[in-house]
C-alpha cells in the first residue's frame, strides 16, 4: 500500500522536511556478510564498454547538424560591461546565432568573479566559435574586488545568515578544562577537475527539448530546466548513460545547458556547450578555501569540557556556506561546543559541493586540534578519541540508527601498533611518524526512488530506473542486487539507466547516497518480480508457493525439487513479468551517519621540507558493502583525492586583481599514479539494522573527510611541526618546522630559568 | 610524406581536414573513433593518447597533417588487448574517462617490456592522470596483464 509519511530528507548535510509517498518495505535485510553475489567482489559490469572506448559519454555524442558554443568569460574578478558589440562575431566564419546579456539569466553585465559567463556564440565548429568570440568589442568598467574573507565577515558580506549552534556553556567549559588547546587552521581553494568538462547538448523537437548532460543527477537537471524555461517537466529529457567524473560539482544543469537550450532554440540545430579545461578551473565551482579558529578543552584525563570553533567558508560571489562545523558537533561526546560559520561573499568564482563539502575542511581542523591536544596532555591520540567516544547524536540527542566506529579504533590498534617501528625509520634528515584521524558523514540516503525490474522469457533480467552512474560503480552494486534477490548470477542482469524519459525517477548521485537510496528500490523491484515468478510457479507444478524460492538460476521447492527458471518464463512467449519496487522510509528518531578512522605513515625531509605519504589504512563503517572490490576502488580514490587536497592542490588567485592564476592542469596539480601509497582498505561491513530492507549506507564521500587530518598528524608524529595550513608546501612545511623549533627553544630557555630559579 | 591519407588502425582514410586540426579532432569528429578522448586539451593529461608506430603521442596538441605515412593506433585498434581485460578484472577504471589513454600508454610500455616492474609502470603511466584515483589498481593491472 502506498502510503504517506513526512520525513526528514538528508542531502549533503542539508536537512528538509517534505512529505513523501512510499511503498512499504516488507523485505527483511539478507543475512550480514558475503552472499551468492552481494557481498562479494564484482569487475564492473560495464567496466569492458568504458575500457575499450564503446561507452558513449556526453563528450562524445555528435548530432547531424549539431553546432558548437563558445562562451565569452569576464577576464575580470569584478567588472561592469559599459558596451558590447557582438557585430563582428555574427559575421565571422561559420557563425549561426549570438547571445548577449539580456537573452539568457546566466549571462551577465555586471560579473563578479573571473569567469562569470558574459556572451555566448554557436558555430559550425568549436574553433569556429572560439575565434569569433575573439571578435567581440567589449568595454569594461574594471570595479576594486573584494578578496578578503575576513574583510568580508566584517563588513557583513555573507551568502546567507551566520549559522550559530551552541550546547551546554562553553564559558564553563573552558574554565572547568585543565588543558586548552587553540590554534588556527587554513585550508586553501580545491578544484574538482574532472575529467570530462561540464557540458551539455540541447536539441529542439516538436516543442520537447532533449539535454545531454555530464551529470549527477537527472531528474534535478529536468526539474530545474523546466522551471527556468516554463515547461511542463515532461517536455524535457535528460540524458547520461556514462559520466567522465563529477565529484560535487555537476548536481544542477549549469550555465553551459541554458546556453545551449537557448542557441538551439534560435537556429533551430542541436547545440553542444562544452567548457574548456581553463573555463572548467574558472567557473564550475570548487571546494572554498577556509579559516577556522579553534579550541579544544579537557581534563587532564582527556575527558573534552569544550569545543569552539568560529569558521570562515570564502564561498565567492554565489553559493552556500557549508557545515565545516559538522564534524565538532557530531565527532566526539562533549557537552559544552559552539560552532559558528560565516560565509563569505566574495569577488571569486562560486563554491560547488566539493566531495565532503565542509566535513573535509572541517575535519583537518578539528582532528589536528585533537592531536594537538593529546600532545598537551601527553595522551595517546586514538586513547583520547576513545575517552570522548560518543554513544548517540548529542545535537539532538537522537540514536545512531547503527555506530561502529568503535570497532573501527580496534581494528586500527594493530596498525597504530606499528607506530614506534615507523619512527625507528627515520634517518639522517628524513623523519617518519604515524597519525590517524577519525571522520563523521551522512550517506543514508532517501526516499524516493523507484525502479523497474523486468523478466523476459529468456530468464534474463532487465533493471530499469532513471538513475546515473558517474563512476562510482552503481551499475554494478544495482546488478548485484538484483541477482541475489532473483536467485541469478550476474551475468544475466542488465542496468538501463540515464535517461529520464525511459525510467522511473532516482536519486541525486551525491551525498554518498546512491547506493542507499536506489539500491533498496532495485532490491524492491526485485522481490516483486520474484514473487511473481513463484506465483507462476507455484500454478505451473501445483505446489504452494510459501515452499518455493529462486536459487541458482533455478526454482527449488522444500522438498528437493529443482527447475530451471527458463521453464517458467518460456512459457510467457513475448510476455514479460514486471516487478516494480520504491525505497521505504528512513528509520524515525534517528540518526544515520557513517564513520571511520584513517592512519597515515609518512616521512619528511627535514632540510628540504618535502613530505612523502609511505601508507594508508582506511577502517570505514557503512553498513553492509554491496561490492568489495568497488568499495576498495571508492576508498583508494578518495585517499588519492585527499592527497591532492593535502600536499599539492592549491587554487591560486591573484592577489591584486582576483583573478584564477591556475586554469591548467601543469599549474594546478593533481596527483599522479607515482604519488600513491599503499592504501589498505578495511570495512566493519554490518548491515545497519534499522535502515531500509538493504543496511547498506553510501562511501563516495568518507575516505576523502580524514585523510588530510591524519597525514598532518603523522607529520606532527614525525617532526614535532604542527602544519596548521593546507596545502603542506615544501615552504609550509620549512614554516611549521621553524615555528616548532621556535617553539622548543623557548620552552628550553624557560626550563633552564626555571631551573635557575628553583636553584 | 603523405598528406592526403591517413593510417589508422591498419585501415586508410582519405584525409580531408583544414589545416591546424588536431588529430584527435580527426579521430573523433571525421572519423567517429570517439574511443580517444580529449579531457584538458593541451597536453597535460594523457587522456587523448594515441600511438604512432607504437610511440605514445598525445593526440589533441598534434596536428593531423604531421602525422604523415606513420601508423596510428586508437583505443578502437587495441580492443582485444589483454590490457583490456586485465583493466577490467583489476577495477582499474572507475568513470572511465582516461581509461582508453591509460590502456594505450600501457599497451606501449608492455610492448617495450613484456613484464615491468611496478616502478617501472609508475614511470611510465605518470603522464595519465586519473581524477578519480584507479591508480593503485591501473598499476595492478598492468603488472599482471599477462595473467
Amino acid at each position: 500500500m502506498a502510503r504517506l509519511i513526512r520525513t526528514e530528507k538528508e542531502v549533503e548535510g542539508h536537512y528538509t522536511e517534505q512529505w513523501i509517498v512510499v511503498d512499504e518495505d516488507a523485505l527483511d535485510q539478507w543475512p550480514a556478510g558475503p552472499l551468492q553475489t552481494v557481498g562479494k567482489p564484482a569487475p564492473r559490469v560495464d567496466g569492458r564498454e568504458r575500457a575499450r572506448g564503446e561507452a558513449t559519454y556526453t563528450a562524445d555524442i555528435q548530432l547531424p547538424g549539431m553546432l558548437h558554443a563558445a562562451v565569452l568569460r569576464s577576464p575580470h574578478a569584478r567588472a561592469r560591461v559599459r558596451s558590447l558589440s557582438l557585430s563582428s562575431v555574427l559575421a565571422a566564419p561559420g557563425v549561426r546565432a549570438v547571445l548577449e546579456p539580456g537573452d539568457s539569466h546566466v549571462l551577465t553585465d555586471e560579473p563578479g568573479y573571473h569567469g562569470a559567463a558574459v556572451a555566448a556564440v554557436a558555430a559550425d565548429t568549436f574553433a569556429q566559435a572560439r575565434a569569433a568570440l575573439a571578435q567581440a568589442a567589449v568595454e569594461w568598467e574594471v570595479l576594486e574586488p573584494l578578496l578578503d574573507p575576513d574583510q568580508a565577515v566584517e563588513k557583513g558580506s555573507l551568502v546567507s545568515e551566520p549559522n550559530v549552534s551552541e550546547r551546554g556553556a562553553t564559558e564553563r567549559g573552558v574554565s572547568e578544562a585543565e588543558a586548552v588547546v587553540e590554534a588556527e587552521y587554513r585550508t586553501q581553494t580545491v578544484l574538482h577537475n574532472s575529467l570530462e568538462t561540464h557540458q551539455a547538448v540541447c536539441v529542439w523537437e516538436s516543442g520537447r527539448l532533449d539535454v545531454y548532460i555530464s551529470t549527477q543527477f537527472l531528474w534535478g537537471v529536468r526539474a530545474t530546466v523546466a522551471e527556468q524555461l516554463e515547461l511542463p517537466p515532461d517536455k524535457v529529457r535528460v540524458v547520461c548513460n556514462f559520466m567522465g567524473g563529477g565529484f560535487g560539482s555537476k548536481n544542477g544543469p549549469g550555465e553551459y545547458t541554458f546556453i545551449a537550450a537557448e542557441l538551439a532554440r534560435r537556429t533551430g540545430r542541436p547545440v553542444r556547450c562544452a567548457l574548456t579545461r581553463r573555463e572548467e578551473n574558472l567557473a564550475t565551482g570548487n571546494r572554498n578555501s577556509t579559516i577556522q579558529r579553534l579550541t579544544a578543552g579537557a581534563r587532564s584525563d582527556g575527558t573534552l569540557t569544550v569545543l569552539k570553533g568560529d569558521y570562515v567558508n570564502s564561498v565567492g560571489f554565489e553559493g552556500w556556506s557549508p557545515s565545516t562545523g559538522g564534524p565538532m558537533e557530531l565527532l566526539y561526546a562533549c557537552e559544552n561546543v559552539r560552532v559558528a560559520e560565516h560565509g563569505a561573499k566574495l569577488n571569486t568564482p562560486p563554491n560547488a559541493a566539493f566531495r565532503a563539502p565542509g566535513f573535509v575542511e572541517g575535519t583537518f581542523g578539528l582532528e589536528c586540534l585533537m592531536d594537538e591536544l593529546a600532545a598537551r596532555l601527553d595522551l595517546d591520540p586514538l586513547e583520547l578519541r576513545m575517552r570522548n567516544y560518543a554513544d548517540s547524536d548529542l545535537v539532538d540527542g537522537r540514536p545512531f540508527s547503527s555506530k561502529n566506529l568503535l570497532e573501527c579504533y580496534r581494528r586500527a590498534q594493530p596498525h597504530w601498533a606499528r607506530r614506534e617501528e615507523v619512527r625507528a625509520r627515520s634517518q639522517g634528515p628524513w623523519k617518519h611518524g604515524m597519525g590517524l584521524a577519525s571522520q563523521v558523514w551522512y550517506g543514508g540516503g532517501g526516499p524516493p526512488s523507484y525502479a523497474w525490474v523486468r523478466v523476459g522469457s529468456d530468464g534474463r533480467v532487465q533493471v530499469v530506473t532513471a538513475m546515473q552512474d558517474i563512476g562510482t560503480g552503481s551499475r554494478t552494486a544495482m546488478a548485484q542486487i538484483a541477482a541475489e534477490e532473483l536467485g541469478l548470477s550476474l551475468d544475466r542482469i542488465e542496468v538501463s539507466l540515464g535517461d529520464t524519459s525511459r525510467g522511473p525517477f532516482a536519486s541525486i548521485s551525491a551525498g554518498s547516497s546512491t547506493i542507499p537510496s536506489m539500491g533498496p528500490a532495485v532490491r524492491s523491484a526485485a522481490a516483486d518480480a520474484a514473487r511473481q515468478i513463484v506465483e507462476i510457479a507455484a500454478q505451473r507444478y501445483h505446489l504452494e508457493e510459501r515452499v518455493l524460492s529462486l536459487r541458482n538460476g533455478h526454482i527449488v521447492s522444500a522438498d528437493g525439487g529443482s527447475w530451471p527458471i527458463e521453464e517458467i518464463t518460456e512459457l510467457l512467449g513475448e510476455g514479460q513479468i514486471l516487478g516494480k519496487g520504491a525505497r521505504g522510509p528512513n528509520p524515525t528518531g534517528m540518526r544515520t551517519l557513517t564513520f571511520g578512522v584513517q592512519l597515515a605513515e609518512v616521512a619528511v625531509d627535514i632540510e628540504t621540507g618535502e613530505v612523502l605519504v609511505d601508507r594508508i589504512v582506511a577502517i570505514h563503517d557503512v553498513g553492509r558493502v554491496i561490492n568489495p572490490l568497488g568499495a576498495s576502488s571508492q576508498v583508494e580514490g578518495g585517499i588519492i583525492q585527499g592527497i591532492g587536497h593535502t600536499l599539492s592542490e592549491d587554487r591560486l588567485l591573484d592577489p591584486g586583481t582576483g583573478t584564477v592564476l591556475t586554469q591548467t592542469l601543469d599549474a594546478y596539480k593533481l596527483p599522479t599514479i607515482a604519488d600513491v601509497p599503499e592504501i589498505v582498505a578495511e570495512f566493519v561491513d554490518r548491515p545497519d539494522e534499522h535502515l531500509t530492507n538493504l543496511g547498506s549506507k553510501g562511501l563516495g564521500e568518507p575516505p576523502i573527510i580524514p585523510t588530510s587530518a591524519a597525514i598532518a598528524n603523522a607529520i606532527r608524529d614525525a617532526t614535532g611541526a604542527n602544519v596548521r595550513s593546507l596545502p603542506i608546501t615544501r615552504e609550509e612545511m620549512l614554516r611549521a618546522l621553524r615555528a616548532a623549533r621556535e617553539r622548543e627553544g623557548l620552552e628550553r630557555t624557560a626550563e633552564t630559568v626555571g631551573e635557575v630559579r628553583s636553584a | 610524406m603523405a598528406f592526403d591519407e591517413l593510417r589508422v588502425n591498419g585501415g586508410s582514410y582519405p584525409l580531408a581536414a583544414a589545416v591546424g586540426r588536431t588529430l584527435a579532432e580527426t579521430l573523433r569528429e571525421d572519423l567517429g573513433l570517439t574511443g580517444t578522448k580529449v579531457a584538458c586539451g593541451e597536453g597535460h593529461c594523457g587522456a587523448c593518447t594515441v600511438l604512432l608506430d607504437g610511440v605514445p603521442t598525445l593526440s589533441c596538441i598534434t596536428l593531423v597533417h604531421t602525422v604523415g605515412n606513420r601508423d596510428v593506433t586508437t583505443i578502437e585498434g587495441l580492443r582485444e588487448h589483454p590490457l583490456v581485460a586485465s583493466f577490467v578484472r583489476a577495477d582499474a577504471l572507475q568513470c572511465g574517462f582516461c581509461t582508453p589513454g591509460q590502456i594505450v600508454s600501457a599497451a606501449a610500455l608492455v610492448a617495450a617490456i613484456p613484464s615491468p616492474t611496478r616502478e617501472e609502470v609508475r614511470h611510465a603511466m605518470s603522464g595519465n592522470l586519473c581524477r578519480c584515483g584507479a591508480y593503485p589498481k591501473i598499476e595492478e593491472a598492468v603488472v599482471t596483464w599477462q595473467d
